[in-house]
């Protein structure tokens, strides 16, 4: 198990590489210059710009300017925002446990319900249940996230009142970051119903980003049990008169479970794309919503360190995924 | 979905009934954008600046509410020399800085708090200069007080002299921007001692009516009343900035009295806030103008006469009713209704595509096809340029020019719209930074700002019009700087290097129960008078 992580890891590395190149040009292939952004309209002289270009070292050549981003990373240095001038990895930490917090939510949500309803519309294929769950499913997946978000919005704060409107927690409890989880923080806190309204904040939001993944995640179940059941064992474990409880829950479903959590693991980047419209109609403060503001105000320290720490996560999961699956299937370690 | 319904119920419920401990008077203001920091000095936004030069600084000099006339704030008095190249400013005394946990002033504001906050913008060696890697002082530079303040000298511990290089009426109002906003020397001294200077930044100490009491990054700010305030007291006892970028969701939360007043609502909600029993909605003419520029260097857009006749091939209004659903009317000048020296005995151009299209033969122009450039971004001058730019498309088509619509990334069209070989005339705007006709006629009009770098987008560059400009700004009488922007404007209408199209409306939609709030011209948002009813 230890060689079968190890050589997960080495992979690892040319990966990780190759995704600071790419974040690196991503900012600088985008047409715009930060210095004149900042600008605006006003306008800026040919010697000023000169100065602040110089000030902030993109007057050097790029692959000096990316081999200096490499140099500091390896010292742990991500640089400092061009625009509130903080340090990127301060930001990134005061933000991300919203986004993680939000995701969880959403992840559990979207494999909670998908998972069961996959399996149900396997089972009875053909059936109005399988019919209305997978149209239903169809219709999440070309949600247009902002529409979506703000219509819920509408409709369950504006209209019927039942949960806020946005944001992570009533502003009338005030207590400090412990661990940056509002949930977990409302409870320290120990202030009254400071616990019930973090979870009132976070359910329309996760519930808008919980969509895509779980129409995904009950498709996928759904193909993935039909392809399991039409197999040989199965038939065999139905015919020794097996129970069919025992049939699907032990035979079939461990089965089918191995390309549902390759799909669980892959809607981590989806929830990541989701998260950014998602913070961004709910005032989620998040780094979805830092990215967006980054990326257009050509923030480059933000934008190609907050991409690798993101692309990071997402590797540092696919490789969870990877490990789950020699867990599930010990075939798949001992290759 | 019954079952989802019940957990809803159930998590609103315990968050409503048992919400709302007993609270001191508190006012959330929806904001649209996080603040960049809370030193005035280094940004430019204006979200940062209410966020911190409104209500946690004070200036020498601010503007009086509602309004663009300065008036004595830090400084009680000020006198200026004959030769306008002096001014000597008595200070406030008795004014408190405020505390926080770890600094408790020792003494009250005085003029080396003065010195402190320009010198560290003006000089490279000062000590906090630099305070933060990376920092500059951008609006300092882009008012040219690098130029123009000569030396500041404290002439007691209450009286401070600005010694200047040229005489510049505007510059009362350029030191009312957030900019020179006062910091505390000793609060900077304490935070070098604790190896702490970006504090300066994050734990902000000023005069203001509201102190700073913590920011949770893109989410929340909050602010308590500054009970030693030297101005009148503030009449909420917190102030919360509950940070929403999206203009729908903002009108959601004041709908849902999540908050009490919220900035820039769309154009499309307006007739909807309107009807609203709960709500209420202020409105302001803007101080801003939305323009197309002419490249007056290129034929035939360098004959005035061309330029003229296309003026008159627009039909301004349309535009306003499309684009602005009527929030906002049609400029005939290149400044604002609302700002003094506004010359009103001008008469725009009419509307006449017959007319204009003779004029256009009779300058040889036929078959003329042209650019306009659409910006890619909402300003407040111009909701949407791409629309604008349609109509004057078919407007143009109407006399006889081809018009092709180009548009570009923002960075790149502020960038490329300066380049003097420019093809095409460009949609753009300017809004006010401190009420001062020059900060629009001298920035987007001068023929210094013609030259690279500047912001005249037309190239043009007249001398009669650029000396009276020079000539105003160096008189401090108000009265004949007035005569003299009104020559200018009659300069500008004659020789037309824009089309001016709009001035726009300013909405403040708020709960009904808001009062004493003051609408800003220059689009600042300030609690220092506001107050909640029961």
């Amino acid at each position: 198990m230890i060689r079968f992580i190890l050589s997960k890891l080495l992979y690892l590395v040319p990966t990780f590489l190759g995704i600071t190149l790419i974040a690196f040009s991503f900012v600088r292939i985008l047409p715009g210059d930060p210095v004149l952004l900042m600008a605006g309209e006003r306008g800026i002289s040919p010697e000023r710009h000169a100065e602040l270009s110089a000030q902030l070292g993109f007057d050097r050549p790029l692959w000096v300017q990316y081999f200096d981003f490499l140099g500091r990373l390896f010292h742990g240095d991500l640089g400092n925002s061009l625009v509130t001038k903080k340090p990127v990895m301060a930001e990134f930490l005061t933000l991300f446990p919203a986004t993680v917090e939000l995701g969880l939510v959403a992840i559990l949500i979207a494999t909670l319900i998908g998972v069961p309803v996959g399996v149900l519309a396997a089972i009875k294929r053909g059936s109005w249940f399988d019919q209305v769950s997978m149209t239903a499913a169809l219709v999440g997946f070309s949600m247009p996230i902002f529409w979506w978000g703000l219509l819920l919005i509408i409709f369950f704060s504006g209209i019927l009142g039942w949960t806020p409107v946005s944001g992570r927690i009533s502003l009338v409890y005030f207590f400090p970051d412990v661990t940056g989880f509002m949930l977990i923080d409302s409870l320290i806190s120990g202030q009254k119903g400071a616990f019930g309204s973090a979870l009132s904040h976070l359910i329309l939001p996760s519930v808008v980003l919980a969509t895509i993944p779980l129409a995904v995640i009950a498709r996928q179940t759904r193909s993935a049990m039909l392809e399991v059941m039409g197999e040989d064992y199965v038939r065999t474990a139905r015919a020794k008169g097996m129970p069919p409880s025992r049939v699907i829950g032990v035979h079939a479903l461990r089965n089918a479970m191995i390309p549902v959590i390759t799909t669980i693991g892959l809607q981590i980047g989806v929830l990541m794309a989701g998260a950014i419209l998602t913070e961004t109609i709910f005032s989620w403060p998040g780094i979805g919503k830092w990215m967006i503001d980054s990326i257009s105000r050509r923030d480059y320290p933000v934008v190609q360190s907050g991409l690798l720490l993101i692309a990071g996560l997402v590797m540092l999961v696919n490789l969870l995924v990877d490990l789950t699956y020699g867990l599930i299937n010990p075939r798949i370690r001992h290759k | 979905m019954k079952m989802l319904s019940r957990i809803l119920i159930a998590a609103s419920a315990l968050a409503m009934t048992t919400a709302m401990p007993a609270l001191a008077k508190t006012f959330v203001y929806c904001s649209e954008a996080s603040p960049e920091g809370f030193d005035p000095a280094p940004y430019t936004a204006g979200g940062t600046f209410d966020a911190s030069a409104h209500p946690i600084y004070n200036r020498l000099v601010e503007f009086k509410k509602g309004t663009t006339e300065v008036e004595p704030a830090l400084a009680e008095s000020w006198e200026v020399s004959p030769d306008g190249l002096e001014y000597t400013f008595k200070l406030r005394q008795g004014v408190k800085f405020h505390s926080n946990e770890k600094f408790t002033p020792s003494r009250d504001f005085n003029a080396d708090d003065v010195i402190f906050s320009y010198q560290r913008q003006a000089s490279a060696d000062h000590p906090w200069n630099q305070y933060i890697a990376g920092i500059t002082y951008e609006y300092y530079n882009s008012m040219e007080m690098p130029s123009l303040i000569k030396d500041i000298v404290k002439v007691d511990d209450y009286t401070v002299k600005f010694v200047l290089t040229r005489p510049e009426a505007p510059f009362l109002a350029n030191i009312a921007m957030p900019f020179a906003s006062i910091v505390s020397a000793e609060y900077a001294d304490m935070l070098d001692k604790a190896g702490t200077k970006e504090d300066l930044n994050n734990a902000p100490i000023g005069t203001g009516p509201f102190k700073f009491v913590a920011y949770q990054k893109d989410a929340v700010i909050r602010y308590a009343k500054n009970a030693d305030y030297w101005g009148p007291a503030p009449k909420i006892d917190d102030l919360v900035f509950a940070i929403t970028p999206d203009a729908a969701v903002r009108l959601q939360k004041l709908k849902a009295g999540e908050c009490q007043l919220m900035p820039y609502p769309a154009p499309a909600d307006i007739a909807a806030i309107k009807e609203d029993p709960n709500l209420k909605m202020d409105e302001q003419a803007g101080l801003n103008v939305g323009y197309l520029a002419y490249n007056t260097t290129q034929a035939p857009f360098d004959n005035p006469k061309v330029r003229k006749a296309l003026n008159m091939a627009l039909n301004k209004q349309a535009i306003i009713d499309a684009v602005f659903q009527g929030a906002g009317q049609v400029a005939k000048n290149p400044i604002p209704p609302t700002m003094w020296s506004y010359n009103d005995a001008i008469a725009d151009d009419v509307y006449d595509p017959v007319a204009a299209k003779a004029a256009l033969e009779a300058e040889g122009v036929k078959d003329l096809s042209m650019k306009i450039w659409a910006m890619p971004v909402q300003r407040p001058y111009m909701p949407n340029a791409k629309r604008a730019a349609e109509l004057m498309q078919e407007d143009f088509a109407k006399v006889g020019v081809k018009v092709e619509i180009v548009s570009y990334e923002w960075g790149e069209y502020l960038d490329k719209s300066m380049e003097p070989g420019r093809d095409g005339a460009v949609i753009l705007g300017w809004t006010g930074d401190n009420g001062d006709p020059d900060n629009f006629m001298g920035v987007l009009l001068s023929c210094a700002s013609a030259q690279p770098g500047g912001a005249n987008r037309a190239f043009w560059c007249n001398q009669e019009f650029s000396d009276i400009l020079s000539k105003a700004k160096q008189t401090s009488d108000v009265a004949e700087r007035t005569k003299l922007y009104e020559q200018a404007q009659v300069i500008f209408k004659d020789q037309a290097p824009w089309a001016t199209l709009d001035h726009s409306t300013q909405y403040v939609p708020m709960a009904k129960n808001v009062t004493g709030f003051v609408m800003s011209p220059l689009g600042d948002f300030t609690f220092d008078t506001v107050d909640v009813t029961e």
